[in-house]
């Protein structure tokens, strides 16, 4: 367990290298499950680790360009918006992220 | 200029399709909007409630104009509030809530009211109509109390609530008045084979009966008919017809006479006042059907925007595309046979087909389909078209046989309407196939909405997909591609990562010009799998591309715990093993502790970040029960106990599960040894299931016991346990050359032929011995147990399994 103190309500969630590339992080943050991932392009995403169908952990999601596609049904959200792709529906919340030297900060 | 304001009077279907219209044609410039509705919601297909009723879908989902969709377009809108009087004079409207509105257009949309039966008791409480989303609602909640449900009319309405209230689990009487049902769209043939499909779906047929009376102290308890039979009802829904809804036209004084009269421009008797949909009569028509509704509004909005002023509307040819539980329905024009007319009828029982031409003075006048509606357009045009068809045989009249164009689409203009339920003509939809870049009906759906309701247009659409983009294009569109990420199939990325020495998933996706970025989740595992079967030595697997069961080597739940099944193998434990599993199980406080259908022990419900400690704690290996590999080998007990058995199953099984496990396939392998041919492992229904005889093992190989039950394949009888374990590999290793990704033996084994495959294993010793070969250097790469593997790595434990927990201080 980290304990960090909000800043700027900017807090810290990973360290840039120690995230695997196209593979989910789940970080909880105060109990609030949040799904962290390193695109293959090098960009950092994050969203609530919960698609909005039946609950399914999408940080264990294959992740594919700017895409996550949850593993209980492969429903595909775009990690950009939240927004579930067509013909589903649905969306989950996005956190904007802050990369700076080797840190990953998230907006709460 | 100030923006003329512009008034509709009802939030349905037909009126806010016009408005669609208006605003396609830049209205947002010219006119404020307004729309009065008095349903408490947006506008919804009401073609759609019968499957609300019937469970198939949610009232959300239905709706058509979202609550966003009147805010951007600036559209005021009133539900709940009903228009009550025009005063054409002055041009202002009042509505039941002390509103005055003044206008300068006014749309009168006001549909039509189900016409109740005026009998006594018809006030009683139970009974109802089936118009709105309340009615679906209170069947819906009869349905939770009470038990008998009698439907009054047999038409399609009347039937389709029927099928509703027998999915609610009600008993479902039908009265209908005339003699066969569907009168007005079938005749007497169709209805009778749709009554016979309708009684084996359980509807109870009352025919030729007429009401007289509804009974029930205060709710419906009985109908009675004129013949002096009655009925028990619990809930009576009045599905006998509908009148258009004149009242407001009525009390404004506008001319009336079934509906509200209109001339070519939908405008009514009083200036500035149109009307469009069921409350309209034009030329002595009133429509009841969604595709006339749509052509009115298109001709309102150029009327009132004034584009193409000299379009009129000259009423519609009406044809009827159903789908009535599950079976298609078609008819059009005069179909009904005279004295003066012929008719080509074909009747296949076997299939449930029926089809009847109409023909009169050699031309097409009236048609009836019924179970196979491809026709129903080609022969609908045939009819409008009044062509003289003397120089075609019957059976071209009544199929597409011999024709070589893509099939009947191409007679249609791009004004034609293709999906009735959503209003979505040919035009519309090859503008999508063009712009988008579309290649799929379901594309084309999501897209456009056409087929999305009933699903009858579908072929239609797909041929006009096949006419707008080439058949080729189309029929590749549905060639088994990998997925929609590229327009190659299975077997051509296989060869080309062959013949370009490919060694990358991203690299095949480059060279192969793959439509997506980074690909989606079919292909990566797929492509992933394909490397490693074509490079065993030299590929490395990259876990970013396996489904999450073989990224974790556990099964994911609906909860996101997972499960752990370690290797028993043959199904053979022993009481240190037991003792470990139960240790386990009762440390980390597992939920669910069960025995599987092959022969193992399932660890169910454990938490993600708890699987290394659990897999160490085991010291068992990885079971693959997650894995697209060889899953287990299923043993009876054999010669050593058994009094029946010939032969050392377990021994077998063992020997076998041992040297395939770990082994990558293009889909989940099982497999089965049984000492003798009472089975007891199951033999029969396994990828490769292996049957002791006497002095012989036989070899069975493409059963399935799942789904799609499928009995096995006998594929040889060998005398010895060494040449079973030499034709399973050959076996296995052409399955994992030439099957595609997630293909079942028992599929791969329909599509290339069984005895093409035992040519090649069982007759060419040199093709077989390769195979062998090939097999065994990718079995010397699998050395590792994966649960051993991440147990010694912390950055694999890191990276896969350990959450990270934060506290923020406020």
């Amino acid at each position: 367990m980290e304990t960090v103190v909000k800043n700027n309500r900017q807090i810290k969630v990973a360290s840039l290298s120690e995230l695997p590339v196209q593979l989910g992080k789940e970080v909880i943050v105060n109990g609030h499950e949040i799904a962290i991932f390193k695109l293959a392009n090098g960009n950092v995403k994050a969203i609530e680790n919960k698609c909005p169908h039946k609950q399914g952990p999408l940080s264990q999601g294959i992740v594919s360009g700017e895409y996550v596609f949850c593993p209980l049904h492969d429903r595909k959200l775009s990690l950009e918006d939240g927004v579930v792709q067509k013909p589903d529906t649905g969306c989950v919340k996005t956190f904007e992220v802050t990369v700076k030297g080797d840190d990953v900060f998230i907006q709460l | 200029m100030a923006k003329k304001h512009l008034v509709l009077v009802g939030n349905g279907m037909a009126g806010v399709r016009c408005i669609e219209e208006i605003l396609k044609l830049g209205g947002n410039e010219e006119f404020e909007i307004s729309i009065f509705g008095d349903e408490p919601h947006v506008n919804y297909n009401r073609i759609m409630l019968s499957a609300v009723l019937a469970g198939d879908t949610t009232v959300k989902d239905i709706e058509l104009n979202s609550l966003e969709w009147y805010e951007e377009n600036n559209i005021s809108l009133y539900v709940n509030e009903k228009v009550t009087r025009v005063d054409k004079e002055n041009q202002v409207l009042y509505t039941d809530k002390g509103r005055e509105t003044s206008y300068d257009h006014v749309i009168l949309a006001t549909g039509s009211n189900p016409f109740i039966l005026p009998v006594p008791g018809a006030d009683l409480k139970g009974v109802i109509a089936f118009r709105s989303i309340e009615d679906c609602e209170t069947m819906i909640d009869a349905a939770k109390t009470y038990k008998k449900a009698v439907v009054i009319g047999g038409g399609l309405l009347g039937l389709e609530a029927a099928r509703g209230l027998l999915n609610l689990g009600m008993e479902v009487d039908v009265v209908h008045l005339p003699e066969y049902l569907m009168e007005r769209q079938l005749d007497e043939v169709a209805s009778g084979l749709l009554r016979k499909e309708l009684e084996q779906q359980g509807m109870n047929f009352l025919m030729s009966k007429m009401t007289t009376e509804i009974c029930g102290t205060d709710r419906v308890e009985k109908v009675k008919f004129k013949d002096g039979t009655e009925t028990e009802a619990d809930l009576v829904v009045m599905a006998v017809g509908i009148k258009p809804n004149i009242a407001v036209a009525v009390e404004s004084g506008i001319e009336v006479n079934r509906g509200i009269v209109v001339n070519d421009f939908l405008q009514t008797s009083a200036e500035n006042i149109y009307a469009v949909g069921e409350c309209a009569e034009h030329r002595n028509m009133v429509y009841g059907l969604v595709a006339p509704l749509w052509e009115q509004g298109k001709v309102l909005a150029n009327h009132i925007t004034g584009k193409h002023q000299e379009v009129g509307y000259e009423g519609s040819v009406l044809s009827t595309k159903l789908k009535v539980s599950g079976v298609n329905v078609f008819s059009a024009g005069d179909f009904l046979n005279t004295p003066e007319s012929k008719s080509i009828r074909v009747h296949d029982e076997f299939v449930g087909v029926y089809k009847k031409v109409v023909i009169q003075d050699n031309k097409v006048i009236g048609a009836v389909l019924y179970g196979d509606t491809s026709e129903g357009t080609k022969l609908f045009n045939m009819i409008q078209s009044q062509d003289d068809i003397s120089g075609l045989s019957s059976v071209n009249i009544i199929q597409n046989v011999g024709t070589d164009d893509a099939g009947s689409t191409t007679t249609l203009s791009d004004q034609d309407t293709v999906c009735g339920c959503n209003g979505v003509t040919k035009g519309e939809i090859v503008r999508a196939i063009k712009e988008d870049g579309l290649c799929s009906v379901n594309e084309i759906s999501s897209c456009t909405n056409a087929g999305r309701s009933c699903g009858s247009c579908k072929p239609i659409v797909g041929e006009i997909l096949a006419e707008t983009i080439g058949s080729e294009l189309a029929s590749a569109s549905n060639k088994e591609t990998i997925c929609g990420c590229t327009d190659l199939s299975h077997e051509e990325v296989v060869e080309e990562i062959r013949a370009k020495g490919l060694t990358h998933t991203r690299e095949v996706m480059n060279v192969l010009g793959w439509k997506t970025e980074d690909g989606c989740s079919k292909c990566r595992p797929a492509l992933n799998y394909y490397l490693g079967m074509v490079q065993p030595t030299n590929y490395q697997d990259e876990r970013e591309s396996r489904f999450v069961n073989e990224r974790m080597h556990a099964n994911i739940q609906k909860d996101g715990t997972y499960s752990v099944v370690p290797r028993m193998y043959g199904g053979v434990t022993n009481p240190a093993d037991l003792r470990k599993i139960a240790d386990v199980a009762e440390k980390y406080q597992v939920p669910l502790v069960k025995v599987t259908g092959g022969q193992r022990i399932d660890l169910i419900g454990v938490k993600k970040e708890d699987l290394p400690a659990v897999w160490e704690e085991l010291g068992m290996p990885s079971g693959y029960a997650y894995g697209k590999t060889l899953r287990t080998v299923k043993t009876c007990v054999g010669e050593s106990f058994c009094r029946f058995g010939t032969q050392d199953s377990i021994g077998l099984g063992i020997a076998l599960e041992k040297k395939f496990e770990r082994l990558n396939t293009p889909h989940k392998v099982k497999m089965a040894v049984s000492a003798c041919p009472r089975n007891c492992a199951e033999s029969g229904i396994k990828d490769v299931g292996i049957v002791g005889i006497e002095g012989a093992w036989e070899i069975h190989v493409a059963g399935n016991g799942g789904a799609t039950l499928r009995k096995g394949d006998l594929f040889a009888k060998v005398t010895t346990t060494e040449e079973v374990i030499e034709i399973t590999a050959a076996f296995l290793q052409y399955y994992r050359e030439t099957a595609r990704y997630l293909e079942r033996t028992s599929h791969w084994v329909e599509r290339v032929g069984l005895e093409n495959i035992k040519e090649k294993i069982l007759n060419d010793d040199k093709f077989r011995s390769e195979l062998v070969e090939r097999m065994e250097v990718t079995l010397s790469t699998l050395v590792k147990d994966p649960w051993e593997e991440i147990i010694e790595s912390e950055t694999l434990k890191d990276e896969l399994f350990k959450n990270k927990r934060i506290e923020v201080l406020q």
